[in-house]
């Protein structure tokens, strides 16, 4: 105990977070694979680990970069299809599911990776409100996109239209997206173990990042532009960077995230998952990678535990994430917490005194 | 002050708490055979799913009725998406379900088909009307996409059913001359019926004016497509769509003094009950539906008798194609002999060979001499109806 404290704070997060992932990792495991967790918490797992990289990514625009981003659902749609794409098209070139995810995972990333910078480029010139709007623009974009995109694939290859099925001219092949009705042939190919290991996969990234001289150039950023600028910090490289980097992860959450249901459908990236991934972040605290995740996993459970109380079920979690934000953000109790900290830590010495006082004596 | 409202917050924090607690009184029957449903029953498509639960659960009661085999009902919120779906799915697993109602809507249905198709637990879905849900079905180029889940059955048409009897219907009665379509192409359900129904109408050699679309996000405003349809000349349009944007459509035509003939498909089933709809504007709507409220047979007097005492309203479509489900699923479990400690994939097994059988018809709410090909899709006639003084009448 006494050797973590010493530690710097860098190596304490580190140590905080992956050990939890870990952890989690270790006790969950082998209870998912003798069945001695339930359905429901077995059937979660695979979601949970890709809304936890989707948290943490976000966190690195939200807390690190400090810009409010609207639209993190839309990499995540980017990712999926271009996952989905990939992993059918594979489907008979290599037969180990667990290469094939990985490609798609990869994959995934890249197309995500080259939406952010295409939308980076533009979005990156506005600051505040207003790039908090162009994002929530984008994401919308991408999900009319993808809503009127056809795919498919037979013995001559990939086809692509933008106007309905019968356009893409297939012989005996096999329609991959097919629209707003999106994908529907996936093969279910998502375990528990690839999502933790794209989670510390994420946690490297960001963590090493974060406290890298980029990273420290990025919270320069964040903190006051003006006098990032005046140092010979190149703000939009570096935004760019954080922006890209964001997207990439999650467009590889998003890839885990459709190989783990056998449809997905454009509809399911809008507004309201960006948004659910900005409370997952808020409430775990910008700039917290511990808090995301923590955060994530729970509110993610809760309404599925929440399930006894039918029709009262979403009223109730609507409660509880008040009541959350305020017991963590409010003054009175943060004061409140700390007096019981002071409190229980005063009572703690004492003991401590005590035994050592009849110890000596 | 401050005390005041301190004390009345917490008089209703608690208040709810309470009634959270006496909302889970949940009828139980022991030695019950477990049958587990899933669907909105919250969010914008929750009609459906409430719907469907309640017709079930009259089912059941009469079922349980007969003494003989019992039934019990679970029925979990899925709030129309795939994932809360799976999740769901879960639940009930855990529960102990035994046979699968599936789910009420169709981009859920398809996930959480798969998945009791790898578990093997029967399912019968009453209104996923999707042939992605079966699998197995050629689109119009001879694509398969996903191999056919054999333990799928559906009670309701599937879509391309729809947009053929739809086309064909219109073609029989010589319904217009002119047709136009508005569809959601952000919605699965009515791009495949569009879809089909586009098809059909070439072959028949209907003239189709114009077709518009709108999207989930634009579904408040239709004024720009009603004018490019109004000055299209069109006198009857085709509504593939759910029952909320339709209801907006005809009032906002009225408003542009535009009256053609208006003509939907099952989603329209539940427009008389949109709140703050003026029902007047729906006169003359039609509609094709395989139940009707009115239909004047014994057994949809019963249902309908007994839906209004206990709702408060009139049952539609999606509770008539619930109960028809269990009415199947018991009539199927008794022919079987399946009893309640069988596994749920015994159960599975042999309802697929019951469903499967040509011998295996029941009559129900929605039609008469139901039978089940190996491909999962019900066999019945569609009825056309039109709305007349607030009540669907048989066309």
């Amino acid at each position: 105990m006494e050797k973590i404290k010493n530690l710097n704070k860098f190596t304490r997060t580190n140590i905080r977070a992956y050990g939890l992932i870990i952890l989690a990792f270790i006790v969950l495991f082998p209870l998912q694979s003798t069945g001695i967790i339930s359905n429901s918490i077995s059937g979660q797992l695979v979601p949970i680990c890709t809304y936890i990289v989707m948290a943490i990514s976000l966190n690195l625009t939200v807390g690190f970069l400090g810009e409010l981003s609207l639209g993190h659902a839309g990499f995540m749609s980017v990712g999926a299809f271009t996952g989905v794409i990939t992993a059918i098209c594979l489907q008979e070139v290599i037969p180990s599911a667990a290469l094939r995810l990985l490609i798609a995972i990869i994959a995934g990333g890249i197309a995500a990776g080259v939406a952010g910078f295409l939308i980076g480029i533009p979005v990156l010139r506005l600051r505040g409100d207003y790039l908090a709007i162009v994002t929530l623009a984008f994401g919308e974009i991408i999900k009319n996109i993808i809503n009127c995109l056809y795919v498919g694939v037979d013995s001559n290859g990939l086809h692509m239209s933008m106007t309905n099925a019968e356009a893409l001219g297939m012989i005996n092949g096999k329609l991959i997206i097919n629209g707003p009705q999106g994908a529907v042939g996936i093969t279910k190919i998502a375990s528990f173990t690839a999502g933790i290991l794209l989670i510390l996969f994420a946690l490297f990234i960001i963590l090493n990042l974060v406290n890298s001289k980029s990273g420290r150039a990025v919270t320069a950023i964040r903190d006051n532009r003006i006098a990032a600028e005046s140092v010979g910090i190149s703000v939009t490289r570096y935004k760019l960077t954080a922006f890209i980097i964001s997207a990439v992860l999650a467009g590889m959450a998003g890839a885990l995230y459709a190989m783990n249901f056998s449809t997905i459908a454009a509809k399911k990236f809008d507004f309201n998952t960006s948004i659910l991934i900005l409370v997952f972040v808020v409430l775990g605290g910008m700039g917290n990678i511990v808090g995301s995740i923590v955060a994530t996993a729970l509110l993610y459970i809760l309404p599925e535990l929440l399930r006894e109380y039918a029709d009262y079920r979403m009223l109730i979690y609507a409660i509880v994430l008040i009541l959350v934000m305020l017991l963590t953000n409010s003054e009175k109790a943060k004061q409140m917490r700390e007096r019981f900290v002071y409190k229980w830590k005063k009572r703690l010495r004492k003991n401590n005194d005590q035994q050592e006082g009849l110890k000596n004596g | 002050m401050k005390k005041v409202s301190k004390i009345a917050s917490i008089i209703m924090a608690v208040a709810m708490v309470l009634a959270c607690f006496t909302s889970c009184g949940e009828s139980t029957t022991s030695n019950a055979i477990k049958i587990g449903a899933i669907g909105p029953l919250t969010g914008s498509a929750a009609i459906y799913g409430q719907a469907v639960e309640n017709g079930a659960l009259i089912a059941i009661e009469e079922v349980n009725a007969k003494g003989g085999l019992q039934f019990e009902l679970k029925c979990e919120d899925d709030e129309n998406d795939a994932e809360k779906a799976v999740n769901a799915y879960n639940k009930l697993k855990d529960w102990g379900m035994q046979i699968s109602l599936g789910t009420v809507t169709t981009q859920p249905c398809i996930a959480v088909s798969t998945e009791v198709n790898a578990d093997r637990i029967f399912a019968l879905t009453p209104s996923a009307s999707s042939t992605d849900v079966l699998g197995g079905q050629p689109d119009a180029d001879g694509n398969v996409t996903i191999p056919r889940k054999d333990n799928v059955f559906q009670m309701c048409f599937t879509d391309p059913n729809q947009g053929v009897a739809s086309a064909q219907y219109i073609k029989e009665q010589a319904l217009g001359e002119k047709i136009a379509v508005i569809y959601n192409n952000s919605d699965a359900y009515s791009t495949g019926i569009y879809q089909k129904f586009q098809a059909e109408a070439d072959k028949l050699g209907l003239n189709i004016v114009c077709v518009n679309t709108f999207s989930d996000d634009s579904a408040n405003d239709f004024t720009a497509q009603l004018n490019e349809i109004k000055q299209a000349g069109a006198d009857l349009v085709f509504l593939p769509i759910y029952y909320t944007p339709a209801s907006l459509i005809l009032s906002q035509a009225d408003k542009m003094q535009y009256e053609p003939k208006f003509f939907g498909v099952d989603g329209m089933d539940g427009i008389l009950t949109v709140e703050n709809f003026d029902t007047s504007l729906a006169e003359g709507v039609m509609l094709l539906t395989p139940f009707t409220a009115d239909a004047q047979d014994e057994m949809t007097k019963s249902f309908v008798a007994k839906y209004q005492e206990k709702y408060g309203e009139t049952p539609n479509q999606f509770a008539a194609d619930a109960y028809d489900c269990i009415i199947a699923l018991y009539d199927a479990c008794v022919n079987q002999n399946i009893e309640v400690s069988m596994s749920a994939s015994e159960i599975c097994k042999k309802l697929i060979a019951e469903f499967t059988n040509p011998n295996f018809k029941i009559d129900g709410l929605t039609g008469t001499g139901m039978t089940w090909s190996a491909t999962g899709e019900v066999s019945k006639s569609p009825k056309g109806m039109v709305i007349q003084n607030g009540v669907y009448v048989g066309m």
